[in-house]
């Protein structure tokens, strides 16, 4: 399979750029992008790197408790939209955001606004595990120290302790809180990372590729996890299996070349794709 | 953020904590970047402090100051005999007839304090100026002409405003009286400052006002060329074995762990190994280029085989294939192919390792470049000094003067610095390839 | 007859090897028209050719030069009276010899000429001129022998360039080797003096010894008659002048680091960095200058503003300078390491919300740890065996001081003034500085093992 996605990714490369050349405008997308109870809210969104267009026209909502997820072949924007969510893109010099993303009805690209808070509320889990050089309870005590979001050694160890039971890990670390992170098995340095997210209490998760980098047990279990994080948060996911996709969420949105050509119910888009792409992309015609 | 959402959220929510202690945490941010940008600037300053020191001391030491006198060249002293004889004339009292100028210049001074204090104006080194002029043109006995003499550093000191007029007389090494000499000849317009060229035509000397970098200068010229003709082929040659040919095993591995600490083993060392080795054992002449460039050149090496290494590492396997590829022994491979393409980067580390050299001074403390030398050294084995050197002595001299000329010399020596780095930094811009 | 006209001869008959070499496989190949049927290129007979006639004949020649002097000194001396060297120390015999020799030579002589002398002297003379002589003869025999064997291997079948590799390959190795015999050179040199030095004085003398005054009296009954050589004064001054260095250098250095590589505008950085490199450009004989005629009056004249004490060689001033020089050392070797902590620990930083100095202060800087450390025991061992500035600013007092304000004296201080005097090359001065030279030479390789193998282990960590 790997070596259809590769043909199909240069196949794909070589007609976007053909595109681009004709200026062509952005497809519109199939199915319903707005959700009943959002908390993010997103239209119209443009990402540019440089003078290159990565993103086209994307319009999407995230909902409340519930795990939306992202597909598409490699190269199609997926991870360029998710790192728009928490503004990880400022960090990439070049990179320009236009539309508008808003959070709870607040424009997160607005001048005004400050990342430092946005990225409290919107937490990420990237596709490579990059726990911090220091023990797992200073990884996961980071974000709670930095926010100031506890009074007390008590508060913070109880914080850890949650944190660390949510993530599905407090059991395996409980008696080494003071070795290094680093020293974990990869799946266990994931599920860390989780739990550092999830320590500074956001609303939104933000998970770009999270099991690319693990074996299938250690993917089972973040999976399941996922799930269990749905009751208090909402998730977006991108992810490049599409059988995790549909396992874990409950929307899913198609990219493709930069466009989100179609969004659905998770089961409907993959029972019954309405768009050719999705459909080409669903059966493993190509990607 | 807009609390207007708060829907079953837990008591506390995270944002509010968030925005309450903003504030502070982005203070505290200010503050880091001050503290670095605090100490760039102090880096910063401490460079242009660095420089405008040395230079405020040292410009004044491209103009000399000289005096005008109409000098008699009286036969009677010169030459007695009236033959000419080229031998008598270089013999003659010189120091006399500046005397009888001076004389003739302030006829009121007639005691003897009052005739040395006014033959102490001039530098003891006006009278063989004088000489090689009679010597160049016989004609000139028995003529009078104005002449320029160079005066003494003092006069030189106070003309440049190194010796403040205003400081009560026992402090000062200039007293009244040649003060009022000195504000007799300026009215007079017969005292000036001129373009030095004694400081760049001529070895050291005791007496400031006659001290060049001349001889400095070309003893380093010839220790550069001669580190630059040991350390370029051995350090390259080094590298294109360490490189390409060896084996890894554990003597290369030994060799090159060597090298890496080779290039942080203080210079001072390499002056031990110079004066142990090469002047005890291999009875190398003390205080001349060859020894200098020899501890120089091993003091180099590491600098130009790492640099190399690096050269030839940035050659991309390929060129090494196709060359291979078409029958050419490892050997050619390298001569014509990887050489060719590694050496601009193989000559940026070389020039940065001669800058080294050319700025080196502890270890040649060590093996008699601190010797007085006055004469112009002429090859590789002769005696002589060299620039960083001779900037340690002069800097030891107690005379004002010597302090202008240190910060002159410096000058020049960073001059050539700056070259180099400069140079290697265009070639490297030069030839830079990315692969 | 100056031997390097002879290296020019030498050069000369190389190139005449080679062109006769080259030549002689072109004829022997039956013209130019048939080369194909020699084994190599004429070029690599030609080089066959002057390489057989160069090498044997310049080491000849340098083996010659190095060991002419020893062996005629050796032959005048065995001629020489007995009653000559009779009770004479060996330092006097070197004197004697030296003489001897300026005699020879027509040099300034530091005693009366003796008849022996004159006599030793002639025959000096004498055995030099037959030397060179013979030198010359041996020389040119070897170069013109080696190009003659050459031209008789020349053949069309001779594989000339596997051997003109051959030995290409065998000089690089020569070459290669020149780093391990500096070190061996260098350990040599100064452990051979070092151990003669800790025949006479303990070595605990002069490692827990705290009076340094290595001025050997003239006269027996005089005060420390043997000199004094306890080197913990100077250690101790090594170590404030180093601390106080570091003291500057660590943190201007880190920040800047920082500043430059995670803050400063592109722009900024561009011209900034080279500038502050300036620093680490500027010999060491310029900042001694800079400290001992600038900063030191600087800081002498401010304390005694506010009523202080302050030597006019002060230990502040130099370590102060000293720090100046380390910044762009310390700086740069951060910035390495600072760069090379990986862009996911930035991102996971910041995606959980930190500011740009909390990432830096709680993140990056841990994760370089290692790498800064490692290159700030580089710049310590930089610091110890910097020279110049001490020597210009630093003094020769050997007190032992917690005061930095006091002048100080260090290692490498003693080790330059111990040796530029007019002494023996063996009295217990001079010894005494290669036994600093081998602490010094130990503890900067120490330090430089230890610093190489943090930065080691900590690129690999993130490789």
């Amino acid at each position: 399979m790997s070596t259809t996605v590769d043909e199909m990714a240069r196949r794909t490369g070589a007609m976007s750029s053909a595109e681009l050349a004709g200026g062509r405008e952005s497809r519109a997308t199939v199915g319903d992008v707005t959700c009943a109870n959002p908390r993010m809210v997103c239209r119209d969104v443009d990402v540019f790197y440089g003078s290159t267009q990565a993103i086209k026209g994307v319009s999407l909502d995230i909902g409340k408790n519930e795990v939306v997820s992202m597909i598409g072949p490699s190269g199609c924007g997926k991870s360029t939209f998710l790192r728009c969510l928490n503004r990880m893109n400022d960090t990439i010099d070049g990179c320009r955001v236009t539309g508008s993303i808003k959070l709870d009805g607040q424009d997160i690209y607005d001048k005004g606004l400050d990342p430092v808070p946005l990225r409290a509320q919107v937490g990420m889990v990237f596709q490579k595990p990059n726990p911090f050089p220091k023990s797992i309870y200073e990884n996961v005590a980071y974000g709670p120290r930095i926010h100031g979001l506890t009074n007390s050694k008590a508060e913070l160890d109880e914080v850890i302790e949650g944190s660390l039971q949510k993530a599905g890990l407090w059991n395996e670390v409980k008696d080494r809180l003071d070795k290094p992170g680093t020293g974990l098995s990869g799946g266990q340095q994931q599920r860390l990372c989780i739990a550092r997210t999830i320590a500074v209490s956001p609303e939104v998760i933000l998970m770009d590729e999270p099991c690319s980098a693990l074996d299938p047990i250690a993917t089972a279990i973040i999976e399941e996890l996922i799930d269990e994080l749905r009751a208090n948060y909402s998730i977006a996911i991108v992810t490049h299996s599409m059988q995790q996709a549909a396992r874990v969420s409950q929307r899913t949105a198609y990219f493709h070349l930069g466009d989100l050509i179609e969004v659905g119910e998770t089961n409907q888009v993959f029972t019954n794709p309405k768009h050719r792409l999705t459909e080409d992309y669903i059966t493993g015609r190509f990607g | 953020m807009s609390n207007s959402h708060a829907d079953g959220a837990p008591p506390k929510r995270t944002i509010d904590v968030v925005n309450a202690s903003l504030k502070r945490r982005y203070a505290r941010e200010r503050r880091f970047r001050l503290v670095g940008l605090t100490a760039v600037i102090l880096g910063l300053t401490f460079v242009g402090l660095l420089f405008a020191d040395i230079i405020a001391k040292g410009h004044t030491a491209f103009v000399q100051t000289y005096i005008q006198l109409p000098v008699t060249f009286e036969a009677e002293t010169l030459d007695p005999a009236g033959t000419r004889d080229p031998e008598t004339l270089a013999r003659a009292n010189y120091q006399a007839i500046i005397r009888d100028a001076l004389r003739s210049e302030f006829p009121d001074v007639t005691d003897r304090r009052g005739t040395r204090a006014l033959g102490s104006m001039i530098s003891v080194g006006a009278p063989s100026h004088l000489r090689d002029m009679v010597l160049a043109n016989p004609d000139l006995v028995g003529t009078t002409r104005e002449v320029w003499l160079l005066a003494d550093d003092d006069i030189d000191m106070l003309m440049k405003g190194h010796i403040n007029r205003d400081l009560p007389e026992s402090e000062r090494r200039v007293k009244d009286q040649t003060v009022g000499w000195i504000e007799q000849l300026e009215a007079q317009g017969r005292i000036e400052k001129r373009f030095n060229t004694i400081f760049f035509t001529t070895g050291t000397s005791r007496e400031p006002e006659l001290a060049g970098i001349a001889g400095a200068l070309m003893g380093s010229f010839y220790t550069l060329v001669l580190t630059l003709l040991i350390s370029f082929p051995i350090g390259v040659g080094a590298a294109l074995y360490l490189e390409e040919f060896a084996p890894k095993n554990r003597w290369t591995d030994l060799i090159e762990v060597n090298i890496n600490n080779l290039a942080a083993v203080p210079s001072i060392v390499f002056g031990l190994l110079g004066l142990a080795v090469f002047i005890a054992i291999f009875g190398v002449p003390r205080s001349t280029p060859l020894v200098a460039a020899l501890v120089l050149s091993l003091m180099t090496l590491p600098t130009i085989i790492i640099a190399s290494r690096a050269a030839l590492k940035s050659v991309p396997p390929s060129i090494r294939e196709a060359a291979l590829g078409v029958g050419a022994s490892p050997l050619q491979t390298q001569m014509h192919h990887v050489l060719p393409l590694a050496m601009p980067g193989m000559l940026t580390g070389t020039i940065i390792g001669m800058a080294q050299a050319l700025g080196e001074t502890a270890p040649l403390l060590m093996i008699g470049m601190i010797a007085f030398i006055v004469d112009i050294p002429s090859g590789f084995t002769s005696p002589t000094t060299v620039l960083p050197v001779q900037i340690f002595l002069w800097a030891d001299s107690p005379e004002r003067a010597f302090v202008e000329r240190t910060s002159a010399a410096i000058m020049v020596l960073l001059a050539f610095l700056i070259l180099m780095n400069l140079g290697a930094v265009l070639l490297r811009r030069r030839f830079e390839r990315r692969w | 007859m100056h031997s390097s006209t002879l290296l020019i001869i030498v050069l000369g008959l190389m190139s005449l090897a080679y062109y006769v070499g080259r030549k002689r496989a072109i004829v022997s190949a039956g013209g130019a028209g048939r080369i194909s049927t020699l084994h190599s290129l004429p070029t690599y007979y030609g080089l066959y050719a002057a390489l057989w006639a160069g090498i044997p004949a310049i080491l000849l020649m340098a083996l010659w030069t190095a060991f002419q002097d020893e062996i005629l000194v050796t032959l005048v001396k065995a001629e020489l009276p007995g009653s000559m060297l009779e009770g004479l120390s060996p330092g006097a015999v070197g004197l004697l010899v030296n003489d001897i020799k300026n005699l020879a030579s027509g040099a300034i002589v530091s005693r009366v000429a003796t008849p022996e002398m004159q006599a030793a002297a002639d025959r000096f003379a004498l055995f030099s001129q037959i030397a060179v002589w013979a030198m010359w003869l041996g020389v040119l025999a070897f170069a013109l022998g080696g190009m003659a064997f050459a031209w008789a291997r020349t053949k069309p079948q001779m594989r000339a360039r596997n051997r003109v590799e051959s030995i290409f390959m065998v000089i690089l190795v020569v070459f290669s080797s020149i780093a391990i015999l500096t070190t061996l050179g260098i350990v040599l040199s100064v452990l051979f003096e070092s151990l003669r030095f800790f025949q006479e004085i303990s070595p605990l003398d002069f490692f827990f010894g705290t009076l340094w005054s290595p001025q050997t009296a003239l006269r027996a009954d005089q005060v420390g008659a043997t000199g004094a050589f306890g080197a913990v004064p100077l250690f101790t001054g090594t170590l404030m002048v180093s601390a106080i260095a570091m003291l500057v250098a660590v943190p201007i250095g880190l920040m800047s680091a920082i500043y430059l590589s995670e803050y400063a505008p592109r722009r900024v950085r561009s011209w900034a960095k080279p500038t502050l490199e300036v620093l680490a450009g500027v010999p060491t004989v310029v900042y001694g200058f800079f400290a001992a005629l600038t900063v030191a009056p600087f800081i002498r004249e401010l304390g005694m503003s506010m009523g202080l004490d302050v030597a006019s060689e002060s230990a502040l001033a130099a370590g102060l300078v000293m720090g100046v020089m380390i910044i762009p050392f310390v700086s740069s070797l951060s910035e390495d390491v600072i760069n090379a902590v990986p862009q996911a620990m930035r991102d996971g930083s910041y995606a959980l919300g930190a500011t740009q100095s909390e990432t830096i202060r709680r993140v990056i800087i841990p994760a370089a740890l290692p790498g800064i450390v490692g290159g700030v025991l580089l710049a310590v061992s930089r610091a110890i065996g910097e020279t110049m500035i001490v020597v210009m600013a630093a003094g020769l007092a050997a007190n032992l001081t917690a005061n930095p304000l006091d002048s100080v004296t260090t290692v490498t201080v003693q080790i330059v003034t111990l040796l530029t005097g007019d002494q023996e090359f063996d009295s217990a001065k001079t010894m005494a500085a290669f036994a600093l030279g081998l602490t010094l030479f130990v503890v900067t390789l120490a330090l430089n093992v230890i610093a190489l193998q943090i930065v080691r282990k900590y690129r690999e960590q993130y490789e």
